[in-house]
């Protein structure tokens, strides 16, 4: 069959549109996961037993399970419930519970970190427990990951090609669509997978910024 | 003596990483069965001079003979590893932070480099880790591993392990720097044996006393070039140089602390 | 909870289950080989074998591993590559996965202090023998724990080639949550075999670093 990527150029503007929706659902399953990330991991070291064990069985099962399994309840099991999301919802969704539950790993160990000394250091000041979480212990611990979460966001973005088989249009289904009428899987797949690479060197490069700046700050 | 053909021939050693000039066209000659101490302040090219001699550090320019064999030949690789791989065998070294391999016995520690480059049986193999041992002092713990000794006792494997080789050299790079003091002493007496035993050795100390006792000739380096040199009774005692009088004055008000 | 409908298809889960353990395995034993090749040639003295080890980590671990695998399945037999989906997924993610434990190979081997190789390579130890004898028994130990890492990524992994049709664990719960409209049960079936594939494993590997940190 040989290679043609003449086919190409007539599908940039759908693949682009691909592109920006990939970029998208990693924005919005990024703040997802890193804000209930933090909840969890505040609710997992500080949360009465009751919710901590069962959110203990929880986090076990999303980190024991794929994330394309935990995509089909999602999605298939709010249907059941009666809940109809739109795919990008549900996926941004799964996404983001996924990586937040490993963003909340993260974040507990540095809380841990932090709060020998500086709880006790707040609580002496009269500050009560949570208001010496929110105001000294989680933003110090939140800085501490923020390279560590850093990386798990461009697990993220690889892990977003995965919605795509619960049909949210984003890069990889785009691709898929265009080989729906060409017949030329090889070509638009590598260049989905050259976009891929781009929006991945792009995090790494912003990444890298704000190391060097967390660096410069200590 | 001096006009027999020396050992060790380092002539003209110079070496810089980019700009920076850390040997200064050095040149030092060693006779058979000498003693040799390089002493000087920190960042003096001392121990680059050292593991220059077994092209751990390889030069930028000049060259080091053993017997009559260039130590730093620039050849093609294949040829060079072959080359230096031999050469090696037969000058010992031995590091300031010991390195002994933490995943072998003592006894894996000595006979690893004899079983594997001089195809001896494992027999031969024991027989040469218990003598090499036993020199050290240290033959009840062949079957320890180095994380159970004392930094001391760690020294001193390290040394029969160079020792197994049978080596015509030995290399000392701050020894005993990394001692606890009341350990420094076990090793200097190891030393001291070798000494007497006439093995040709070069070495790099801070142990001003120990120098004076055991070497034949004193080095004192500064700033990659050679300042003085010269008998230790001249080079402690009677130094010329205005900067070995002050390297040996702060030494000592810092010993005496 | 529909405990009957479990029951009854319970069986085609464990048949599916096995596959995803034969997968993981395959999986592991071909991303080894190329995460050992790839270390070697990320740490060469020769300028290109590094540059081709830093491509390999850089475009596999830059892009998604589904983009991978499709180009491979998909794409392969335009190049004349033929692969049935099992070998496909094999190759496929065993390759991704390899990239990762270049890395993690690299890694531990550089970790290794550079007296270790000064002090072997003193006694006139090539530095294969060096590598074989001195450093590797060494990294050895500290790549088990980083590998486990890889090991545990690896098997929620294999779930990606339910999207080429191998019938693995998650292609099994895909399909009978499609027939059955139970995503729920489906899930608690095939996530129960994966925390056992999953957990066990990660149990081995502790016990594997434990028995080597003895020493």
């Amino acid at each position: 069959m040989g290679l043609d990527f003449t086919v190409v150029p007539g599908y940039l503007d759908f693949i682009l549109l691909g592109v920006l929706w990939t970029i998208a659902i990693t924005i919005g399953a990024a703040l997802l996961s890193f804000f209930i990330g933090i909840f969890f991991a505040v609710i997992a070291l500080y949360g009465p037993w009751f919710i901590r064990l069962p959110f203990r069985a929880f986090e076990w099962l999303f980190m024991g399970t794929p994330l394309l399994l935990q995509l089909f309840l999602i999605y298939f099991g709010l249907v059941q419930i009666g809940i109809d999301l739109p795919a990008f919802v549900a996926g941004v969704i799964g996404l983001g519970l996924h990586f937040a539950v490993y963003n909340s790993e993260l974040i507990q160990t540095a809380i841990i970190a932090v709060d020998r000394g500086q709880m006790e250091a707040a609580r002496t000041l009269g500050l009560s427990r949570g208001q010496a979480l929110r105001k000294v212990v989680v933003p110090q611990a939140v800085r501490d990951v923020i390279p560590p979460i850093g990386n798990n966001m461009i697990a993220l973005l690889k892990d977003s090609a995965l919605v795509s088989v619960i049909g949210v249009s984003e890069l990889t289904l785009s691709a898929q669509r265009a080989i729906g009428n060409t017949y030329r899987p090889f070509e638009f797949y590598v260049v989905a997978a050259a976009f891929y690479y781009l929006i991945n060197l792009g995090m790494e490069w912003v990444l890298r910024r704000i190391e060097r700046r967390i660096q410069a700050a200590r | 003596m001096t006009d027999q053909k020396p050992f060790l021939d380092i002539r003209n050693a110079q070496k810089s990483y980019g700009d920076l000039e850390v040997l200064k066209d050095i040149s030092l000659q060693v006779q058979r069965g000498q003693i040799v101490a390089i002493i000087g302040p920190s960042g003096s090219g001392k121990s680059t001079l050292l593991r220059a001699i077994n092209d751990l550090d390889p030069l930028t320019g000049g060259e080091v003979w053993l017997e009559d064999m260039q130590i730093n030949k620039k050849l093609p690789h294949r040829q060079y590893e072959k080359h230096i791989n031999q050469v090696r065998q037969n000058i010992g070294m031995v590091f300031q932070h010991f390195n002994l391999f933490p995943h072998l016995s003592v006894r894996g520690n000595v006979t690893l480099a004899p079983k594997m480059l001089k195809g001896i049986s494992d027999d031969e193999a024991n027989a040469l880790a218990e003598e090499q041992l036993e020199k050290v002092g240290l033959l009840d713990r062949i079957d320890y591993y180095p994380s159970r000794l004392s930094g001391g006792q760690k020294q001193r494997v390290a040394i029969a392990r160079a020792l197994a080789m049978k080596p015509k050299v030995m290399l000392f790079d701050e020894a005993t720097s990394a001692l606890d003091p009341e350990l420094v002493e076990e090793v200097n007496l190891v030393m001291k044996k070798l000494a007497e035993e006439h093995m040709t050795m070069v070495i790099v100390t801070h142990e001003m006393g120990f120098a004076e006792a055991v070497c034949d000739r004193v080095l004192f380096m500064d700033q990659g070039v050679v300042v003085e040199e010269g008998p230790p009774s001249k080079i402690f005692r009677n130094p010329d140089n205005e900067r070995t009088q002050n390297f040996l004055r702060k030494h000592l008000a810092n010993a005496n602390r | 909870m529909d405990i009957d409908l479990m029951m009854r298809v319970y069986p085609f889960f464990l048949t599916a289950a096995w596959v995803t353990v034969q997968l993981s395995v395959y999986t592991a034993l071909l991303g080894l080989a190329c995460g050992a090749l790839g270390a070697s040639m990320r740490l060469s003295r020769h300028a290109l074998l590094r540059f081709i080890g830093a491509a390999y980590v850089s475009v596999f671990r830059g892009t998604p591993a589904l983009i991978q695998l499709f180009i491979l399945y998909f794409g392969g037999p335009q190049i004349g590559i033929q692969l049935t989906a099992f070998e496909a997924g094999v190759i496929g993610l065993g390759v991704n996965i390899g990239a990762y434990m270049t890395e993690t190979i690299r890694g531990s081997i550089i970790a290794i202090d550079k007296g270790q190789r000064e002090a072997a390579r003193t006694l006139g130890m090539s530095g294969w023998q060096t590598m074989r004898k001195v450093i590797l028994p060494q990294s050895a130990r500290l790549m088990i724990r980083p590998l486990g890492v890889n090991i545990n990524a690896l098997i929620k992994g294999t779930a990606l080639v339910a999207a080429i049709s191998v019938v693995e664990l998650t292609y099994t719960a895909q399909r009978y949550i499609g027939s059955t409209y139970k995503p729920f049960e489906m899930f608690m079936l095939s996530g129960v075999l994966y925390m056992v594939i999953i957990y066990g494993t990660g149990q081995a590997i502790k016990w594997l670093d434990r028995k080597a940190r003895i020493v």
